[in-house]
């Protein structure tokens, strides 16, 4: 038998000959599907373990530190990584981010043993997967996707006396259809904690019946559109924005959260003041990681604060920059709360109401597009963003979808759509197209845009 | 060149992909892989002369594919022992047959000759992992104080990232091979501000299959890069914004690199253009029925993909199919002639590379780590000087309204390959065949065929660079790929110029 995450931990605190130490155990399970043109592609079931031990030497001055990750199921394995973030500290210069360990005691579920997954997770889905390409193909659909479940359990503990486990799932899954001539695209996805209520057969009519909607197709120029962006298309600009919410580097004049001359843009309104953007380890159907946890130091993390309570947390408040990323390093540096980023993000509307289908009805002549691709910064002092919309975009008229319309090309700053936005709907849980494969747990409105700067058309079909 | 690494030879390996593959045969395979990784990785962030972030991983472990009943089943695991191996070969056979009630197509593989137990070892002089932490710490820190001490530069960051990759595959078949790769990427930013603008800039020294000796040998003019940044800052905060419109356009290969890998790499990946990554990556313009038709680009444009090229970032002997990797035309005399394949891939299209039938993959299939299935990968994608061409000086001097693009920074594409937006580190506006000081907030934008189509010269093998990234993304589960790209500095005609500003509204 191997041993436990548990004894690993127990195993390297006792044996690291340095002042202090830290040590995380996190144990993966995963199992995915995907497929393309009608049939499965590729696919996996994968478990890994990874052991991050972090040492801690005082000099005179500070604490110096050093940090060693390895994949490690043994004992013995794990004295080797042991050894070397010990003798990484002892070589190391004091550590700028020097504070005190978080101290603490056992989660209650400390003895808990992983949680895992397998392919099994797919016993419901994958045969509705099987009969949906056989549907499609009869209806010249062709059906492209992947879907994927992971559950990472964690494990920190810490000579401070610290014991926090966590168990973390997160799923998702995407589906893109074309006609069989290629010229229309469509694409529905979403995220899961389990698959329980993933339903492969209606996500594939879902997709059937945007294909419909393009039936009619109309080409447009670049210009200003009034263009609604779905939950989806929000997420994907809005975790860039929640990204960039460094506040060291802020405060030293880098990003759009920077003002200019020194410090930061904290305590200014920076959004309409119905807007509320914010995290909270806790939110119903989000629930991520409750605790800081840092295999390295950076900008914007601190290995010392490992097992930092997490909770909810306003970034922006009634449309005033809030919060910013922080380590208690960065904290003083900034004079600023201690507010370190965490692993969902929920953009609310105050007063917002109804579904996007009631947005697009309030439209006499405007787009509504599906989701956003290739996401890049191009100014970081305004956030400016460029990218793509993708898998179709939709004339609305008087209320109602009419047609599909070419692709665009973006430039667009989400700060700036924060102030710049019409109206919104009712805030849903989402997945960002882009970015949900790393960021999963959104949850989003849909937002009215007056004037989105459609730079150029895009051939992409 | 060295041999090699002994605490990765004396790692059980063998034992456990004699036992997979034993496994996976009595299980009435048709095709089975065992392929056992140890990667390592350290990254050094050194932030105004402190050591903000060293971070060392490993990433240990072994993957099993198999083909069973016509389908794919990949299984992975990081217990190195030998019962694990056979389970793990149990459990990819367990997934092919979940995958083959979703399998409408068999998969077949093109056939390559078995190397029996080879080894290849890429080509470096120092490997970073032999070096201690502060010595490379210390180097980074100098780095960065040089850039501090100048007065446009309010803080700096000097970073390395380090990888020491050793791969043991073995298949059915009976080929076996051992690699080691060694590749770094170092990098200085110098940050600075007026009261209305910041900006930075960032070292133009692509990262390269070499060892430690690129930071501190004569391979890379690290100490006039660094001498000249802070100034070249200076200049670009003070410089005017960009005139939108349509430019003629003389590019670096410190640009031009990404705008290859963009709109040339990724187009002529045959997995996309066949639509095996229409969910994620997308698809490509440069359908297979294209093939020798597609005027990609003018007649001076020859493309070539490779795994070969020294001190390539996807540079190896062996992919991980087993396959012998090689050098192939992908675009000659602006003309599309050919994919990145692999095996699977290359059976679907046989014509392309064989008159027998049976087709051969030219070498394009890896993961990024001991737990991800192989795909379909880029190769380096390269674009050749004219034996003869001119220099950058003389390109330059054919403009007479433009600007000179060095460096790369911001980059998007659509999921076609049609529409792409890049951004750059320096721009220089041309002004009747000289330079002209420095522009702000530029960006071009074009679409594949159009701006390839504009070229009108390449330089000259002495303008000719290999660039390349750490980053490229690709396939669900997400698998990122360290690719090169070489390049003469070339010219564009009337290409179209965005002022960033006026796309911010701003």
């Amino acid at each position: 038998m191997s041993p436990t995450p548990q004894q690993l931990v127990e195993h390297a605190l006792a044996t690291s000959t340095a002042d202090d130490c830290i040590a995380i155990v996190q144990a993966s399970s995963s199992a995915n599907l995907r497929w393309a043109i009608n049939t499965l592609t590729t696919n996996g079931t994968m478990r890994g373990q990874s052991v991050t031990v972090i040492s801690f030497v005082a000099q005179a001055d500070g604490i110096a530190t050093g940090s060693v990750s390895s994949n490690a199921t043994t004992l013995e394995q794990v004295d080797a990584i042991v050894a070397a973030a010990d003798a990484a500290a002892r070589e190391a210069d004091v550590a700028e981010d020097s504070a005190e360990l978080v101290s603490g005691a056992a989660d209650a579920d400390w003895d808990l043993e992983p949680a895992t997954t397998d392919i099994r997770v797919y016993d419901a889905f994958a045969p509705e997967l099987g009969e949906a390409f056989g549907q499609a193909s009869a209806a010249d659909r062709i059906l492209y996707g992947f879907v994927d479940h992971e559950v990472v359990t964690t494990y920190l503990g810490s000579t401070s006396g610290l014991r926090r486990r966590h168990a973390q799932p997160t799923g998702h899954y995407g589906c893109t259809g074309k006609t069989a001539d290629l010229t229309n695209s469509a694409w529905v996805g979403g995220a899961t904690r389990d698959f329980t209520e993933v339903d492969a057969l209606a996500l594939a009519d879902e997709v059937a019946r945007r294909l419909e909607w393009g039936r009619h197709r109309i080409n447009l120029h670049a210009g200003h559109y009034d263009t609604i962006l779905p939950p989806t298309a929000v997420a994907d600009l809005m975790i860039y924005a929640n990204w960039e919410m460094g506040a060291r580097v802020a405060h030293e004049g880098q990003t759009v959260y920077s003002k200019r001359g020194g410090g930061t843009r904290v305590g200014e309104a920076i959004a309409r003041p119905e807007v509320q953007f914010r995290s909270d380890p806790s939110y119903p159907g989000l629930g991520c990681l409750p605790f800081a946890l840092a295999g390295t130091s950076s900008n914007v993390a601190s290995v010392f604060d490992n097992g930092l309570a997490l909770g909810p947390t306003s970034w922006i408040d009634d449309g005033r920059l809030e919060a910013l990323h922080q380590t208690r390093h960065s904290a003083g540096l900034t004079g600023l709360g201690v507010t370190p980023a965490i692993d969902n993000l929920v953009l609310d509307i105050s007063g917002a109401g109804g579904s996007l289908d009631d947005l697009v009805a309030g439209v006499e002549r405007g787009l509504l597009v599906t989701c956003l691709w290739y996401i890049r910064q191009v100014d970081p002092q305004t956030l400016l963003l460029t990218g793509l919309t993708r898998d179709g975009v939709y004339l609305v008229e008087h209320g109602e979808v009419t047609g599909s319309v070419n692709n665009f090309r973006f430039n667009e700053s989400p700060v700036d759509l924060l102030s710049r936005w019409s109206e919104a709907s009712a805030t849903v849980p989402t997945f960002s197209r882009e970015w949900g494969d790393y960021f999963s747990r959104t949850a989003m409105p849909a937002l009215r845009i007056p004037d989105f700067n459609m730079s150029s058309v895009s051939q992409a079909m | 060149m060295s041999g090699l690494d002994p605490t990765f030879t004396a790692l059980p390996y063998r034992q456990l992909g004699d036992a997979a593959l034993s496994r996976a045969r009595d299980l009435g395979v048709t095709h089975a892989d065992f392929r056992f990784e140890r990667n390592r990785h350290q990254d050094l962030v050194v932030r105004d002369g402190i050591l903000q972030t060293a971070h060392n991983a490993d990433d240990l472990g072994f993957a099993v594919r198999v083909i069973h009943g016509g389908a794919w089943g990949f299984a992975s695991s990081v217990i190195l022992t030998t019962d694990e191996a056979v389970r793990v070969a149990e459990a990819a056979v367990e997934v092919a047959r979940v995958a083959a009630a979703m399998t409408t197509r068999l998969v077949e593989l093109a056939p390559e000759p078995v190397y029996d137990d080879l080894t290849w070892v890429s080509s470096y002089e120092i490997d970073p992992f032999d070096l201690a932490t502060h010595e490379k710490a210390d180097l980074l820190i100098d780095w960065s104080q040089r850039l501090r001490a100048h007065p446009a530069v309010q803080h700096a960051t000097a970073l390395v990232q380090q990888v020491h990759e050793n791969k043991y595959y073995a298949d059915l078949s009976g080929t076996r091979t051992t690699q080691q790769r060694i590749r770094v990427r170092p990098e200085v930013e110098a940050m600075g501000s007026t009261d209305t603008v910041f900006d930075s800039m960032t070292s133009l020294a692509a990262p390269a299959g070499r060892g430690w000796e690129y930071l501190t040998g004569t391979t890379y003019d690290w100490d006039t890069e660094l001498a000249e940044l802070p100034e070249l800052l200076a200049e670009k905060l003070a410089a005017p914004s960009v005139k939108a419109g349509s430019y003629d356009l003389v590019i670096h290969p410190s640009n031009l690199w990404l705008t290859i890998h963009e709109s040339i790499g990724h187009a002529t990946e045959l997995d996309r253009a066949l639509g095996y990554e229409a969910n994620y990556a997308g698809t490509s313009f440069a359908t297979y029925d294209l093939l020798g038709e597609l005027q990609y680009g003018s007649p001076v444009m020859q493309v070539t993909g490779d795994r070969t090229v020294e001190h390539g970032l996807a540079t190896i002997g062996y992919d991980d199919e087993g396959v012998q990797t090689q050098t192939w035309d992908i675009v000659r005399d602006g003309v599309l002639v050919g994919y990145q394949l692999d095996r699977h891939i290359a059976h679907l299209k046989p014509e392309l590379t064989s008159t027998d039938g049976r087709g051969r993959s030219n070498g394009c299939a890896y993961a990024d780590s001991p737990g991800h299935i192989p795909i379909q990968r880029m190769a380096n994608v390269s674009l050749q000087p004219a034996a003869q061409g001119p220099s950058t000086e003389d390109l330059i001097g054919r403009v007479e309204d433009g600007i000179y693009i060095v460096g790369d920074k911001s980059w998007s594409i659509d999921m076609q390959r049609f529409n792409f937006q890049f951004t750059g580190q320096r721009f220089f506006r041309i002004v009747n065949g000289e330079l002209a000081g420095q522009l702000r907030d530029v960006a071009y934008q074009a679409t594949t065929t159009d701006f390839w189509n504009s070229l009108e010269a390449v330089g000259g093998p002495d303008t000719w660079e290999l660039g390349g990234a750490f980053n490229c993304g690709k396939a669900q589960p997400g698998q990122v790929a360290s690719v090169s790209h070489g390049c003469p500095t070339s010219l564009f005609r009337g290409i179209r110029i965005l002022n960033t500003n006026d796309e911010a509204g701003h």
